[in-house]
C-alpha cells in the first residue's frame, strides 16, 4: 500500500470504529439472537415474514413514500436554493437561519402547528398527505441548504463562457448548470431519502395508525418482543439502504466536478422577470416556513381567554409536570448541543479526509473502496433505531466496556446522527477543490497540516458552517435520545415539550408552545451566529 | 431520526447502568448499611416526584438516588425482561399488569414485602409472591366534551353499548393498543365487559366511524375537542384524572383558588362504564447490588410524603387508603360506575392475539 493509502485508512479508521461500534455491531448481536435463539441457526423468522403478504405492504409502502417525498422536497426547494445562491435581497440572512427551524421542532410541535390554525385546512391528519407534507416540511432545510451553497460557489463564468459560445438559456442550464449542480443535489436527495425511508415519529402522528413503514413495524415488533420479524424486518432496511447508498455513491462519485475557487456575486436581482421569479420563490416560502411558525408563535401567546403572557412568564419556574424550569433546560440542551457538534465535525471532519484521500490514490484495492465507507457512515440515518437501540442493550450491557458517565452518551448519540450530514455536506466540497492547488502548495514546501491548514479549510469554510449548523440544530431538536439518557431532572428544551404536552390542560398545552417557540429562536439565533461568522452564503 | 437517537441513548444508558453495577460495593456490605451507597431507579417517562420529596429520602437514608430513564412503560419492561438478571437498576417503578405475567416468567423481581403494605385499599389485590409492590393506580377512562354535548342537547353516552349507538356516529377517538398504553387499556376493557364478543363490538365501533391515533397526545390534543383539546370529536379515550387535570392546569387556576371561582365541574367528564384499572407496582429488580437501598426505596414510594406527592405530580391515585386527596381530585375526578379488570396471567396469555384481531377488525 501506498502511504497516501494508509494515511487515508488511519483517517477513516475512527468514523468507521464510531459507525460500527454503535450501530452494526449492535444490530449483528439482535440478528443473532433472534435467529440462533437455542445457538443453533432457525430461519423460521425468516420464511414467516417473507409469506406475509401485509409486511411485503409495510415495505413498498416505505420505499415509495419516501420516493415521493424526496421528490416533493427537490420540486419546492430547488426554486429556494436558487433563490439563496444567486440572488441578493434583504433579510437573505435571516431567512437562510430561519430554515434549520422545522429541524429542530419537535415532531409533536410539527403537527400541532400543522393540524391547527390555518395548516390544517390543507393537511388532515391521519392522511398520506399529511406525512408528504411533513416530511416535504422537515426536509427543506437539507435541500436548499446543501444544494444552495454548491450553487453559490458556481463560478458564473463557465455559463457566461457557454453563452458567449452561443448557447442559449436552457442550453446553458442543461449543460452547464445542472451538471455541476448534479453532486449536491443528490447528496441532498439521499439524505432526504434516507429520512423519508427510516420515517418513524411523522408517521406515528400525522399518519394515523394505518400507514407504517418498516420503522414503525419494527417498534410494534419490539413492543411485544417478537424479536424474530423485528430483526427480519430490520436486516431487510439494512439492506435495501445499502443498496442505495453503494448507487448514490457511485453516481456521486461519477458526477463530481472540480471547480477553480472563485469569488462569484450573487448577481443583485434587477430585471424584473427575474425579480419576479424571486418574489414567488420567497412568497412560496414564506407560506411554507412561515404557516407553522407563525401558527406555533401565536399559540404560545393566545389561550382559551384570549391574548396572554402566562404561557411565557412562567418560564423560569418549576411548575406541576415538569422536573425542572424551562430555562434550566435550556442551558441543558445548549451544553449538549455544543459537545455534540464539536464531535460530528471533529469525526465528520476526519472521515471526509479519509475518503478524499483514498479517493485521490490511483491505486485503489477492492478492500479500501472509498465508496464503501461514505455508505457506511450514512448508516445512521438508514439503520433500524429500534433494533439498534436493542442490540447495543444487548451487546454491551457487561463489562469490558465500561462507559461510566452516561450524560456523556447524549451528544454521542447525537453526534452520530449528525455525522451522516457533516459528511454529505463536506464530502462535496472537498471534492470540488482543484487537487492542483494543494499539489502547488505541496511542491512549494508545504506540509500536509498547512495544506490543510492554508487551502482546505479556508476553501471549506461556508461548507464547514453549515454542517456545524446542521450538527447543532439536530442536537438541540433532539428528543429521544434525551429522553431516555438524560437523568429525568436535567431535561432539556424538546424533553420539556413533551412533559407538558404529556397531560391535559390549557397552561400546558400554552406553556408547550412557549418552550417550542423558544428553543426555535434560540435555534435560529445561534445557527445565525454560526453563519455570521464564516458568511452562509457569501454577499 | 429521534427514534435513533433514543434507542442508541437508551441502550446507552442502560450499559452503563449495567457497566455500574460490578464495581459496586458487594450486595452484603450495602445491606448492612446502605447509607452513602447508590440506589438506581430505573423509571418511565411519566415519573415525576416533588426534588424536595425526592431530597427527603436522601437526607433520611443517607442513600444517594439515581433516576434512570427507561422510555415508556411497555419499552422499559421489556428492556427489563431482555435483560433480566444482568438489571440496569436496583429498583424499578412502573411496571403494570399487563406485563406482570411477563415478568414473573423472566425472573425479573427479588420478592420483597413493603413495611407500610397493610395501608394499601382493600380493593388493589398484592400480586402473588410479593414480588411487586402497588404504589399508584389509575383509570383509564372514554372522556367526554361537556359544551359540546350540552350545545347539542344530547344526553352523553353511558356505557361501552352507548359507544356504538350511530347517535354517537363519528364521535369517539381511541388509541391503537400496539402503540398506546392507554389504547391498550381501553381494548382490555371491551375484553373484560364482552369477552370473545369485543371482535364483534369493535366492528360496531368500526361502523359507527371510530377514528385511532398511534398515541395519546395526537387523540386528545389533536382529535379531541373538550378541555384543551382542538379537534372536532367530543369523546376520547384517556384518563378518570383528565378532568381535575384540565381545571388544574387551566390558566386561571391559581386566580380561581384565590377568588373563590373554582368552577362547578371541570369541562370534560368521564363516561360511566368505560374505565379499565391500571395498578403501577415497583419491585426490586433481581441481580441488583444494592438490595437494601432498593428496599428502603419501595418503603418510602409507599411513605405517606410520596402517595400524597403523587396525585399532583403524576395524576394518578395513591394505593394507599390513609392518604387524603387533593382537592382537584375530589371535587373532580370521578371514575363513575363499574370498573373493568382482568387478571395478569389472562392479559398476558390473550394480549398479542387481542392485539393482533383488533388490528384486523380496525386498521384492515
Amino acid at each position: 500500500m501506498t502511504r497516501r493509502r494508509w494515511a487515508g485508512v488511519a483517517l477513516v479508521a475512527l468514523p468507521s470504529l464510531f459507525v460500527g461500534a454503535l450501530l452494526v455491531w449492535p444490530l449483528a448481536v439482535v440478528v443473532d439472537r433472534a435467529l440462533r435463539p437455542g445457538g443453533s441457526l432457525d430461519l423460521t423468522p425468516v420464511t414467516t415474514a417473507a409469506s406475509d403478504p401485509s409486511l411485503w405492504g409495510v415495505v413498498w409502502f416505505t420505499t415509495w413514500q419516501a420516493a415521493i417525498s424526496t421528490v416533493l422536497t427537490l420540486a419546492v426547494a430547488l426554486p429556494a436554493a436558487w433563490l439563496f445562491a444567486r440572488n441578493r435581497f434583504r433579510g437573505r440572512g435571516v431567512l437562510w437561519a430561519l430554515l434549520v427551524v422545522p429541524f429542530v421542532l419537535p415532531t409533536v410541535v410539527v403537527a400541532a402547528a400543522f393540524s391547527s390554525g390555518p395548516g390544517s385546512f390543507a393537511v388532515p391528519r391521519g392522511t398520506l398527505w399529511a406525512v408528504l407534507v411533513a416530511h416535504t416540511f422537515l426536509n427543506y432545510a437539507v435541500v436548499v441548504r446543501i444544494v444552495g451553497v454548491a450553487w453559490a460557489d458556481l463560478a458564473d463564468r463557465y455559463a457566461d463562457a457557454a453563452a458567449v459560445l452561443g448557447a442559449g438559456t436552457w442550453q446553458v442550464a442543461r449543460r452547464i448548470t445542472a451538471p455541476l449542480l448534479a453532486p449536491s443535489v443528490l447528496a441532498a436527495s439521499s439524505v432526504v431519502y434516507l429520512f423519508s425511508f427510516t420515517s418513524f415519529g411523522v408517521v406515528l402522528v400525522l399518519g394515523g395508525a394505518r400507514l407504517r413503514t418498516i420503522e414503525v413495524e419494527i417498534y410494534e415488533r419490539v413492543r411485544q418482543l417478537d424479536l424474530g420479524t423485528a430483526a427480519v424486518l430490520a436486516v431487510a432496511q439494512m439492506l435495501l439502504v445499502v443498496t442505495l447508498l453503494w448507487v448514490a455513491g457511485r453516481w456521486a462519485q461519477r458526477w463530481s466536478v472540480t471547480l477553480r475557487p472563485t469569488a462569484p456575486a450573487p448577481r443583485v436581482t434587477d430585471r424584473w422577470g427575474r425579480r419576479l421569479g424571486a418574489g414567488l420563490v420567497a412568497l412560496s416560502m414564506m407560506v411554507i416556513l412561515g404557516i407553522p411558525l407563525v401558527t406555533l408563535v401565536a399559540r404560545s401567546v393566545w389561550g382559551p381567554q384570549g391574548w396572554t403572557w402566562s404561557y411565557w412568564s412562567a418560564l423560569d419556574d418549576r411548575r406541576g409536570v415538569l422536573q425542572a424550569a424551562p430555562l434550566e433546560a435550556l442551558v441543558n440542551s445548549l451544553v449538549v448541543a455544543v459537545v455534540a457538534t464539536a464531535i460530528a465535525m471533529v469525526v465528520g471532519g476526519l472521515a471526509v479526509a479519509g475518503i478524499m484521500s483514498l479517493e485521490r490514490d490511483p491505486h485503489g484495492s477492492r478492500l479500501a473502496r472509498p465508496a464503501a465507507f461514505d455508505a457506511l457512515l450514512m448508516l445512521p440515518l438508514g439503520a433500524s433505531a429500534v433494533t439498534v437501540g436493542l442490540g447495543l442493550l444487548l451487546a454491551f450491557g457487561r463489562p469490558p466496556l465500561d462507559l461510566r458517565s452516561s450524560i456523556v452518551l447524549v451528544p454521542v448519540a447525537q453526534a452520530l446522527v449528525a455525522l451522516p450530514f457533516v459528511v454529505r455536506v463536506l464530502l462535496p466540497a472537498a471534492r470540488s477543490i482543484d487537487a492542483s492547488m494543494r499539489e502547488s502548495a505541496a511542491v512549494l514546501g508545504a506540509t500536509p497540516i498547512s495544506v490543510v491548514r492554508h487551502v482546505d479549510v479556508p476553501l471549506l469554510a461556508r461548507p464547514i458552517a453549515v454542517a456545524g449548523g446542521f450538527a447543532f440544530a439536530i442536537a438541540l431538536g433532539e428528543f429521544g435520545a434525551t429522553l431516555v439518557v438524560a437523568r429525568p431532572n436535567l431535561p432539556t428544551l424538546p424533553l420539556t415539550v413533551a412533559r407538558l404536552l404529556g397531560q391535559p390542560g390549557a397552561l400546558n398545552r400554552g406553556q408547550a408552545m412557549a418552550v417550542a417557540t423558544l428553543l426555535m429562536v434560540v435555534t435560529v439565533g445561534v445557527v445565525l451566529a454560526v453563519d455570521q461568522l464564516r458568511g452562509g452564503v457569501r454577499d | 431520526m429521534n427514534r435513533i437517537l433514543a434507542s442508541v441513548a437508551l441502550a446507552a444508558s442502560l450499559i452503563v447502568a449495567g457497566c455500574g453495577t460490578t464495581s459496586e460495593p458487594s450486595s452484603e456490605s450495602a445491606s448492612d448499611d446502605p447509607a452513602g451507597t447508590t440506589v438506581r431507579v430505573v423509571t418511565h417517562d411519566s415519573f415525576d416526584l416533588t426534588p424536595e420529596v425526592l431530597a427527603s429520602f436522601e437526607q433520611q437514608t443517607g442513600i444517594t438516588v439515581e433516576l434512570i430513564a427507561g422510555g415508556d412503560a411497555v419499552a422499559m419492561v421489556n428492556q427489563a425482561i431482555l435483560t433480566a438478571g444482568n438489571p440496569v437498576a436496583d429498583v424499578l417503578f412502573g411496571i403494570d399488569d399487563n406485563q406482570l405475567a411477563a415478568a414473573r416468567e423472566a425472573g425479573l423481581f427479588a420478592p420483597y414485602v413493603a413495611a407500610a403494605r397493610d395501608t394499601v385499599r382493600s380493593d388493589v389485590a398484592a400480586p402473588e409472591g410479593d414480588l411487586v409492590t402497588p404504589i399508584d393506580l389509575g383509570d383509564v377512562c372514554v372522556n367526554y366534551d361537556r359544551e359540546w354535548f350540552a350545545q347539542r342537547g344530547i344526553a352523553p353516552p353511558d356505557g361501552l353499548e352507548d359507544l356504538a349507538d350511530p347517535v354517537y356516529s363519528s364521535q369517539l377517538v381511541v388509541q391503537n393498543p400496539a402503540t398506546s398504553s392507554p389504547g391498550l387499556a381501553f381494548l382490555l376493557a371491551t375484553v373484560a365487559a364482552f369477552g370473545d364478543d369485543y371482535t364483534s363490538y369493535w366492528e360496531r365501533l368500526v361502523a359507527n366511524d371510530v377514528a385511532v391515533s398511534d398515541g395519546w397526545e395526537e387523540a386528545y390534543y389533536g382529535e379531541f375537542s373538550g378541555g384543551s383539546g382542538e379537534g372536532e370529536r367530543p369523546l376520547v379515550v384517556s384518563y378518570a384524572t383528565s378532568p381535575p387535570a384540565e381545571v388544574y392546569y387551566s390558566e386561571t387556576y391559581a386566580a380561581d383558588v384565590e377568588a373563590g371561582t373554582l368552577p362547578a365541574e371541570a369541562p370534560t367528564g368521564v363516561v360511566a362504564d368505560t374505565c379499565f384499572r391500571q395498578v403501577e407496582y415497583a419491585g426490586v429488580l433481581a441481580g441488583s447490588t444494592n438490595v437494601a437501598g432498593a428496599e428502603l426505596f419501595i418503603d418510602f414510594l409507599l411513605s405517606e410524603a410520596v402517595q400524597t406527592d403523587i396525585p399532583l405530580t403524576m395524576f394518578v391515585n395513591p394505593v394507599r387508603a390513609d392518604v387524603a386527596l387533593p382537592d382537584v381530585f375530589v371535587r373532580y375526578a370521578g371514575t363513575a360506575g363499574d370498573v373493568w379488570s382482568l387478571p395478569a396471567d389472562e392479559i398476558d396469555a390473550g394480549r398479542r392475539g387481542w392485539v393482533e384481531e383488533w388490528r384486523r377488525i380496525v386498521l384492515g
